[in-house]
């Protein structure tokens, strides 16, 4: 663990229980890992860098990408959620955008369609879950302790404990935090990113990496505009130059105002995988 | 602070690597960290050091290269180099871009003892 930031990824707990993920529990899967023939011992020249070798040592060419492990994971929940026909969409933001008001608003009125789950990422606590969990929807909470975003395998862990109706939508809310979650891929068909008006317009340019991975950016607490300085015409001009085919939708999760754009966005990409049904929300997953 | 777990991972394929064939210790872990690739190499550094710790790659040299970020430019119609995700097309400014390169993250060498 980092010994000034406290930051690592050591100490999970989903729904409160430990879930110790050393690395070792990430890397079995991709079995595509491949070790290169070993090189010559010495190693003057090689790639310009190793002139110190010495008799003893080997250069073993590796050619492994860093994500590899969570990436084969990730790929493990695609297959999970494409077997249930289940829309997964990882939200990210920093703390405080309204990220859970804004889902909790969204569950309520998809849960009457369509099955809902939540997994909510924190650090600590479980109040997010709980506030999901007050309007009748299923919710793990993953606590990551000192990470700073979720990883693949964290959401594998957390699926068992969720178990997906087909034709469902499943929420996975991140860690609050726009930078680390930008480069893990969970599984998920699509990165929202929320971003509140009472933030800066430069945000998306301050942040180009998650605003570079998202497909959708919901641009929340528009009802407060009357009282802020906040461009948002220059905010969304700011997201496209990040990503030029980026979707901008203004809402408000307190109003509900744009919110029938957003759960036809929503919609439109679930009835793909399976149409609604239109039933009750007693199909939710519990 | 992603890159602890970025560091966590090195260790982990520099020791399975060391394991794999015969070694007792790793001296020099050469990675390729794009510029575009979102990680702090001082951050990565520091992490690498706490992360090696007790492990057979403690005190293990990181050199790390870095490879220029590389777009297709649509207006242009041809390959620019970028050093930010923020960045327009330095020819035309635009900033209809393809990121084409410098994303890469791999370990692509071990040495071992």
């Amino acid at each position: 663990m980092c010994t000034t930031c406290g930051c690592g990824t050591d100490h999970v707990h989903i729904d409160g229980v430990g879930h110790p993920l050393a690395r070792a529990d990430l890397a079995p899967l991709t079995g595509g890992e491949q070790f290169a023939a070993v090189v010559a011992t010495d190693s003057t020249g090689h790639m310009g860098v190793h002139a110190h070798g010495t008799p003893a040592s080997r250069i073993i060419q590796v050619e492994r990408d860093l994500l590899a492990a969570n990436d084969s994971w990730a790929r493990l929940n695609r297959e999970r959620f494409d077997a249930a026909a289940t829309l997964c969409l990882n939200l990210v933001s920093s703390p405080g955008s309204g990220k859970t008001s804004l889902l909790v608003r969204t569950v309520a009125q998809i849960a009457a369609r369509r099955p809902v789950g939540v997994i909510e990422g924190d650090q600590q606590t479980s109040n997010d879950a709980d506030r999901i969990r007050a309007t009748g929807v299923a919710a793990v909470q993953v606590n990551t302790g000192k990470g700073c975003h979720l990883e693949a395998p964290m959401v594998a862990k957390a699926l068992d404990r969720l178990p997906l109706a087909p034709g469902g939508v499943l929420f996975i809310e991140n860690v609050g935090n726009l930078v680390c979650p930008a480069l893990f891929d969970l599984g998920e068909a699509h990165k929202v990113a929320i971003l509140s008006v009472t933030e800066g317009e430069d945000k998306p340019l301050k942040y180009p990496d998650m605003f570079r991975a998202a497909d959708l950016v919901l641009l929340n607490k528009v009802d407060l505009l009357p009282f802020l300085d906040f461009d948002v015409d220059l905010c969304e001009a700011n997201a496209r130059r990040i990503n030029p085919g980026v979707e901008v939708l203004r809402v408000s999760a307190r109003s509900g105002e744009g919110f029938d754009a957003w759960l036809q966005w929503i919609e439109e990409r679930a009835s793909l995988l399976l149409p609604a049904t239109a039933t009750t929300g007693d199909e939710a997953v519990s | 602070m992603h890159e602890m777990s970025l560091a966590e991972s090195v260790v982990q394929i520099a020791e399975e690597t060391a394991r794999n064939h015969g070694g007792s210790r790793v001296s020099v872990v050469l990675l390729e960290i794009g510029r575009l690739a979102g990680v702090e190499i001082e951050a990565l550094r520091f992490c690498f050091d706490a992360a090696s710790r007790e492990s057979l790659a403690a005190g293990a040299r990181l050199v790390i290269e870095q490879p220029d970020g590389q777009a297709w430019c649509m207006p242009c119609g041809g390959t620019v180099t970028l050093s930010s995700l923020a960045d327009p097309c330095p020819r035309c400014g635009s900033h209809q871009l393809q990121v084409t390169g410098g994303n890469e993250l791999k370990v692509r060498e071990v040495e071992i003892h």
